[in-house]
């Protein structure tokens, strides 16, 4: 932990705290009296020097990669306490491991290394929580040792704290003071840092107070420990809280122990904590391996270099300085005419881009040169940097220069315009294009990789074709860069610099941020240097960009006119990577970062009286943001309500108009909404035999209506646990034993919470490997999680032995068996009932399901009646059945219908298309639907489809590139919505929104 | 080029079994090697493909959707990294991939596969679906009984070369002579299989006496290891490309990697065709025949744990019947998509030989695996508190050091457990283990041994192919 950290970790002998009250005396007796322990971490080296047990010296410091060097660095340092006596030693830490081996010195896993410790000092402990730089441990005491890391997915807790507070522009220590100060907590995915960055950006776009957001995101890191580590095992007794994070941060400590709800006593934050993992090498050393001088220890890590594997390194990026030179020249050809603010007399344009990390303005003349440009980091206050920026480019303009019209673009589109009265707001898909359009004419591909964003577009007959957006969890963009070149000690550019003329870049894959931190450590290992480190992430934010966003197999398949823009392509070696990734030279405007703006300027300029505020209305400006609780259903959205004097406001973070104080003026038809009423209205049914809880979530959206007409034909009460909720999600987060399972299926533990606490006789959910047989496809099973999601639920709730969980294994396709499965199943639990009943109650539920489905289906045939009665675009929001669930599908069918679209359900319409054949084993019931739909969405030219994918599920990745195929071969859009526990809608809305800037410009030819 | 009426697929013609390489992708060294001289013999030319290399991942992350497995990653990027080798003539060369059919996604390999090809311009290379239900038509590619029993002796024999040589690696004296050896006696089995004639059954047990003979022959000296079991996602369980040589890894650490066989997977499969008729009354005309082949299957395991017994040095198999029995009461048998309840059974298993240490392999999104992997580790652990797992997850985007660095805990906490029940503290449940271990199963059904393959065995689901 950073900046907190330099400077502060070394302790002089005298100062050095004694482990509190006891002494490491299980020790070898015969043992060394003199040990020395390492730990290297992802990002901190600490050593510690045990006499006796006792420390008489111990440091705390950032390595910035410089993993032997630092090692070598602090050995001297411990070395006047050392003398020339002999001592022992050993290594331990994710990034110990080359070293170690390297110098042939004892090593130890970092875990396995607390865990020696912890048993040692605090016998009585119960469990253990150590965060590091990017590792989470968990260790449980309790009922035999069991220790555990965060998986690969579970990405950085040290480093994502550090990531925030680059984001909020803060120090860690600053970061840590303001969220003690916090009054409310927003909910922030706890996933990986991408992901939380996602909901934290837009939360400081709109004006959310930084305090609030602090502590957010240590929630954030410390649900992201409970869901991802304690895997079902309770948090209780005596917990021990290690490592720098730990250490450092108050507030982190603070939002542990609540959320735990450990008392002052049980939550203990040693004063060692940081040492812990030192403290367990020099224990390991003292029986392991032999005895050092100084000198011989020195000796030995100064020759541990270890050898490279030659295998994944990748080419220079230029071969020659000749090549490097002509790269540049043709480069520096792309640039803008430009104008002095200072002579120019007459009308000028404003363009805004409020970009998720940076801020953009471009100032333009008649003659479309720039006047004024700005670029710079939104320091998570964007309103803050625009009103700075009017107030500059009003005294830059004087009385000579009007501005006759603005446009904002960017994430921050909506608080910006309604802050100063911006007289446009465009999606940033249509600015881009527009920026690109100008600079390059026949431009057919253009590609954006900013902060945070990748965006793709390709052109065809001067429209929009299609748009590719990056998924949540692939957003390592340009900030990652940038992150992670100040983590090792260097600014954006110079890092870039660097990677220019390195040697032999590393290989370090093309996923997530979060795997390539871990790759780079690898790397490190492997002794690869800075500038081939540089390069190495410059080739994987390429990579990514080209084969996970565009999904592109080779360059043809791109265009012939390629633009690239956004702040990150001011990175050579990202343009240069990029170039020889696809095998051909492409286009970079001067002002890659500014386009954005520029494009919006570019889109303003039609007007010719704005209503900007003006320089008078700016010196009274003044904004105040409060949190507040909608209360206008049942949703309770949390809101943002952004002041800016004279009563003007803005709004965020509602799902729908409520929250707005609209009144929603006519019924337009959704069918999630209409389903979600449909399973809603379903009544509990008379209690004769007892009662039986339904947990809504996974499958049972689709079956509800036939299980409840059964139960409830047999006598039962019907208890549905209901629609979901962030609040339900977290009441079950406990007991998920896999993490990366996707959000859907993670909440049913919430649900079946809920039932739990109605205290119902029993909880129903069969396992249904083959789903209703609708006769469309190959076959009709179910996923894996949705089939046998309840043996996970029965391994891993322990409270469920607290009423009849029933979960048989039936096949929904043939009554008799179901019948007499079922009969055997509910007998165990309600001996009076018969088969003859079950029998009768099957038949009932059958016609009832029947029923259902049927008027899903009228329902969806009325929805496009009415839209083409109204002239509306209707929208198959296209997932499955579990979609509609307000929570997992976080209101996007209702911003949908807000931006005008009449929304439809797959299996609403896709009885009104031929069966679509397909290039797949089509062998999933809810797959059969979603390409049927699709084929619906070819054949109506009013119909467009746009696809929700859950995060973690591992068929989407099939079904999605088969539905855009069947779309895109017919000439339609093909939009897909990735979703997870995020709640932020910013996202969404530009995609949708450029959905609807696409099909305008589609019909309208040459329109934006 | 033919293609299939219905489905549309490039379909294996009889005159490319004459003019078509079929590439092989290898999953199992030995096994597969044994498998593919079998296809030779009967007249298919085939090739195993063995490249490795970063390379492989790179080229399937270019060809398929990222978000897709990693072995279906690997596979396919495998399979078009030879194909642009300029090694082979495009046209004159296919591809083959098993296919289960199964709810997993994996069934969908070969569509991935086959889209892949058209993406790289080879849309017009035939892929060849290997598959038990029969799920595609490829007229040159017709399997027979005595075809699927040659390659059926091909598992056994791998499996059991697998095992003698994790069991016999981290002991030898000479670095590297035990699978120099298992490679010798693939080469020579492989020449078998090719050699004229009907192969007799007899032969092949004489074969196992030879085989553990020879491997109780290579110089060993005493070690102090920890025995690691592996099981998780059957690609990335068994092939070192998908796991960064586990294997290699953990004998490195020294420790014994304990790895159960193919053998299991087949039964798993065919058994879950007789539990579809159980628990959903579904395949009521096949059962006969799965039956018949389970019994079969069952048998030929039996026959290798009775010679390994009598021969008394290393360790045999866990009969499936026994893998059943334990599964009992944690996972019902009905989870059988991918490798379903199969992966919690030989969890259990390993426990049950006193294999406490465990590494759970999974491809990053593995579906079934969320239930039968981590979703059991928690009931597996209240059944047998000193058990010892470590998920690790593979992926093209995973790193070495993490993983290694999650296996180093795991190593370190199964040394310290050794130790402490060295110290006696277990010592009375270690030697319960140990006395259940040489009680040969009693419920064994037998069936067929010593006699060549009955020609009335049948099965339905395989005339079509």
């Amino acid at each position: 932990m950073g900046e907190s950290a330099q400077g502060a970790g070394q302790r002089k002998k005298e100062e050095a705290p004694r482990l509190p009250g006891r002494e490491m005396t299980s020790m070898n007796q015969q043992a060394q009296r003199l040990a020395l322990g390492i730990d290297i971490g992802s990002t901190t080296a600490k050593v510690v020097l045990l006499e006796d047990g006792r420390v008489i010296f111990e440091q705390y410091q950032r390595h910035f990669s410089q993993v032997r060097q630092k090692t070598l660095e602090l050995l001297e340092e411990a070395a006047p306490y050392i003398k020339d006596r002999p001592f022992t030693a050993a290594i331990s830490g994710s990034a110990g491991l080359g070293l170690a081996q390297g110098a042939g010195v004892p090593f130890v896993q970092e875990v396995f290394a607390t865990g020696e410790v912890v048993e040692r000092l605090e016998p009585d402990a119960s469990a253990v929580i150590e965060l590091g730089g990017e590792d989470a441990k968990i260790i449980f005491f309790d009922g035999g040792i069991d220790e555990r890391m965060n998986g690969s997915c579970a990405g950085g807790t040290g480093a994502f704290i550090d990531q925030m507070a680059t984001l909020l522009n803060v120090t860690v220590d600053e970061l840590d003071k303001m969220s003690l100060e916090s009054t409310r907590l927003y909910p922030i995915a706890s996933r990986c840092g991408v992901f939380a960055k996602t909901d934290i950006q837009p939360l400081l776009n709109q004006g959310a107070k930084h305090a609030d957001v602090a502590a957010s995101i240590y929630q954030a890191v410390v649900n992201q420990t409970i869901a991802g580590l304690a895997q079902g095992r309770r948090i209780a007794g005596k917990v021990l809280f290690l490592g720098g994070p730990l250490y450092y941060c108050k507030g982190l400590r603070r939002r542990f122990q609540e959320t735990l709800g450990l008392t002052d006593e049980q939550a203990v934050f040693p004063e060692y904590g940081r040492f812990a993992v030192a403290l367990g090498a020099a224990l390991y050393g003292t029986s392991s391996g032999g005895t050092y001088t100084v000198a011989e220890l020195r000796e030995k890590l100064e020759n541990s270099v270890s050898v490279r594997d030659e295998s994944n390194l990748l080419p220079p990026l230029f071969a020659s300085q000749a090549d490097y030179e002509a790269f540049r020249a043709r480069h520096a050809a792309a640039d803008v005419p430009s104008r002095d603010i200072a002579t120019y007399e007459g009308d000028a344009w404003l363009g805004i881009d409020c970009g998720s990390t940076t801020t953009k303005l471009a100032l333009l003349s008649r003659d479309k040169e720039l006047l004024y440009t700005y670029y710079a980091s939104n320091r998570g206050n964007p309103v803050q940097i625009v009103k700075e920026q009017l107030e500059t480019i009003y005294s830059l303009c004087g009385d000579r220069i009007k501005i006759r019209g603005s446009a904002v673009t960017g994430y921050g589109e909506e608080l910006i315009q309604a802050a100063f009265g911006v007289d446009k707001g465009v999606v940033e898909t249509i600015a881009h294009y527009t920026a690109a359009k100008h600079f390059c004419p026949q431009v057919d591909f253009i590609l954006d990789i900013g902060g945070q964003d990748i965006k793709c577009f390709k052109i065809k007959n001067g429209a929009i074709d299609s748009i590719m957006l990056n998924e949540a969890c692939s957003s390592g963009c340009g900030s990652f860069i940038e992150t992670f070149a100040r983590s090792m000690g260097y600014d954006a550019a110079a890092f870039a610099e660097k990677g220019l003329h390195a040697g032999a870049p590393v290989n370090l894959g093309s996923r997530c941020t979060v795997f390539m931190n871990s790759s780079v450590k690898q790397s490190q290992k492997d002794g690869a240097t800075v500038e081939d480190i540089s390069a190495g992430l410059s080739v994987s934010v390429v990579k990514n960009a080209i084969y996970k966003v565009i999904r592109a197999g080779s360059a043809d398949e791109l265009g012939e006119h390629i633009v690239v823009q956004g702040g990150t392509f001011y990175n050579d070696a990202v343009l240069r990577a990029f170039e020889l990734e696809l095998g051909k030279n492409v286009i970079r405007p001067a002002i890659a970062g500014l386009m954005g703006a520029y494009g919006a300027a570019l889109y303003a300029m039609d007007l010719k009286e704005s209503s900007i505020i003006t320089a008078e209305g700016l010196r009274s400006f003044v904004h105040t943001a409060k949190a507040a609780t909608c209360q206008g259903c049942t949703n309770h959205c949390r809101l943002t309500i952004n002041s800016f004097g004279g009563g003007k406001k803005y709004i965020s973070g509602n799902q729908c108009q409520k929250g707005l104080g609209l009144k929603v003026t006519e019924e337009v038809p959704n069918l999630y909404a209409w389903k979600r009423d449909a399973l809603m209205a379903l009544t509990p049914g008379a209690e004769i035999r007892g009662t039986i809880g339904l947990p809504l979530a996974l499958g049972m959206y689709e079956l509800l209506p036939l299980w409840h007409a059964l139960f409830t034909h047999l006598g039962f009460r019907v208890e549905v646990s209901g629609l979901s909720s962030r609040r339900i999600y977290e009441k079950g987060q406990f007991s998920i034993p896999s993490d990366t399972a996707c959000y859907p299926a993670k909440i049913m533990h919430g649900h079946m919470e809920v039932l739990l606490e109605r205290g119902v006789d029993a909880i129903f959910y069969p396992c249904l490997t083959y789903n209703v047989d609708e006769g469309e496809s190959d076959n009709h099973y179910n996923c894996p999680v949705v089939a046998y999601y309840s043996e996970l639920l029965h391994g891993n709730m322990d409270d469920l032995s607290r009423t009849n969980f029933l979960y048989p294994f039936l096949n929904i396709n043939d009554r008799r068996e179901l019948t007499k499965e079922l009969t055997a199943s509910l007998r165990a639990v309600f001996p009076s009932v018969t088969a003859k009943e079950v029998r009768q109650a099957v038949d009932h539920a059958f016609d009832a399901y029947a029923a259902h489905m049927t008027q899903v289906r009228r329902q969806g045939e009325e929805a496009v009646r009415w839209a083409r009665a109204h002239g509306r675009p209707i929208m198959i929001l296209a997932g499955r059945p579990y979609h509609i669930d307000p929570e997992i599908g976080h209101g996007i069918d209702k911003l949908a219908a807000s931006l005008g679209f009449v929304v439809v359900s797959e299996d609403s319409v896709c009885h009104m298309a031929d069966l679509q054949p397909v290039h797949v084993l089509n062998q999933w019931t809810y797959h059969a639907r979603l390409y049927r739909s699709a084929r619906f969405a070819c054949e109506n030219p009013d119909v467009q489809l746009v696809q929700l994918v859950s995060f973690g599920c591992g068929v989407d990745a099939i079904t999605t590139d088969e539905v855009r195929r069947i779309l895109e071969e017919r000439d339609k859009l093909y939009t897909q919505i990735k979703i997870d526990e995020i709640t932020n809608l910013g996202a969404v809305k530009i995609r949708l929104r450029s959905l609807i800037g696409a099909l305008e410009a589609k019909e309208g030819g040459e329109a934006v | 080029m033919t293609v299939d009426q219905e489905k549309g697929y490039v379909v294996f013609t009889e005159e490319m079994k004459h003019t078509h390489t079929i590439l092989v992708p290898n999953m199992l060294p030995m096994h597969f090697k044994i498998i593919g001289k079998v296809m030779e013999k009967v007249g298919y030319k085939v090739e195993l493909l063995e490249t490795s290399g970063p390379r492989i991942a790179e080229m399937g992350l270019k060809y398929v959707h990222n978000d897709t497995c990693y072995p279906a990653i690997l596979v396919i990027g495998q399979f078009l990294d030879a194909l642009q080798s300029g090694k082979y003539d495009p046209d004159k060369v296919a591809l083959i991939l098993f296919q289960t059919g199964g709810g997993c996604r994996a069934s969908n390999y070969i569509h991935l596969l086959r889209k892949a090809l058209a993406k790289a311009g080879m849309g017009h290379v035939p892929v060849i679906s290997l598959s038990m239900a029969g799920l595609e038509k490829h007229p040159g590619f017709q399997l027979n009984l005595g075809l699927i029993c040659r390659m059926m002796y091909g598992v056994l024999y791998g499996d059991l070369l697998m095992s003698l040589v994790n069991q016999v690696k981290p002991y030898e004296v000479e670095k590297g002579s035990a699978q120099a050896l298992a490679d010798r006696w693939t080469e020579r089995l492989a020449l078998e299989m090719t050699d004229g004639g009907r192969l007799s059954y007899r032969r092949v047990k004489d074969n196992y006496r030879r085989i553990l003979d020879d491997f109780a022959a290579i110089p060993v000296e005493e070690r102090d290891t920890v025995k690691v079991g592996i099981v998780g996602e059957i690609f990335v369980k068994y092939s070192p490309l998908g796991n960064n040589n586990l294997e290699q890894f953990l004998v490195s650490e020294g420790a014994e990697a304990v790895i159960p066989g193919l053998l299991d997977f087949c039964l798993y499969c065919v058994y879950n065709n007789i539990l579809d008729y159980k628990l959903y009354g579904l395949q009521k005309k096949a059962q006969i025949a799965y039956k018949v082949a389970y019994r079969y299957l069952l048998g030929k395991e039996q026959d290798m744990i009775d010679i390994m017994n009598a021969h008394g040095r290393f360790s045999p198999p866990t009969l499936f019947t026994h893998t059943i029995d334990l599964v009992q009461g944690t996972i019902s048998m009905g989870v059988k998509m991918g490798e379903g309840w199969l992966l919690t059974a030989e969890m259990l298993e390993l426990a049950d030989k006193g294999v406490d240490n465990i590494v759970c392999t999974q491809p990053f999104g593995c579906l079934p695996n969320h239930i039968c992997g981590k979703g059991m580790m928690k009931p597996i652990k209240a059944k047998n508190p000193n058990i010892n797992i470590v998920a690790i997850d593979y992926d093209a985007g995973a790193t070495k050091v993490n993983q290694e660095n999650r296996l180093k805990l795991m190593l370190a906490n199964a040394r310290k457990n050794r130790e402490r029940q060295r110290a006696g503290e277990t010592a009375v449940q270690a030697q319960a283990i140990r006395a259940d271990l040489v009680q040969p199963a009693a419920a064994a059904v037998r069936a067929d041994r010593d006699e060549e393959e009955r020609s009335s065995l049948s099965f339905p689901a395989l005339k079509n192919a």
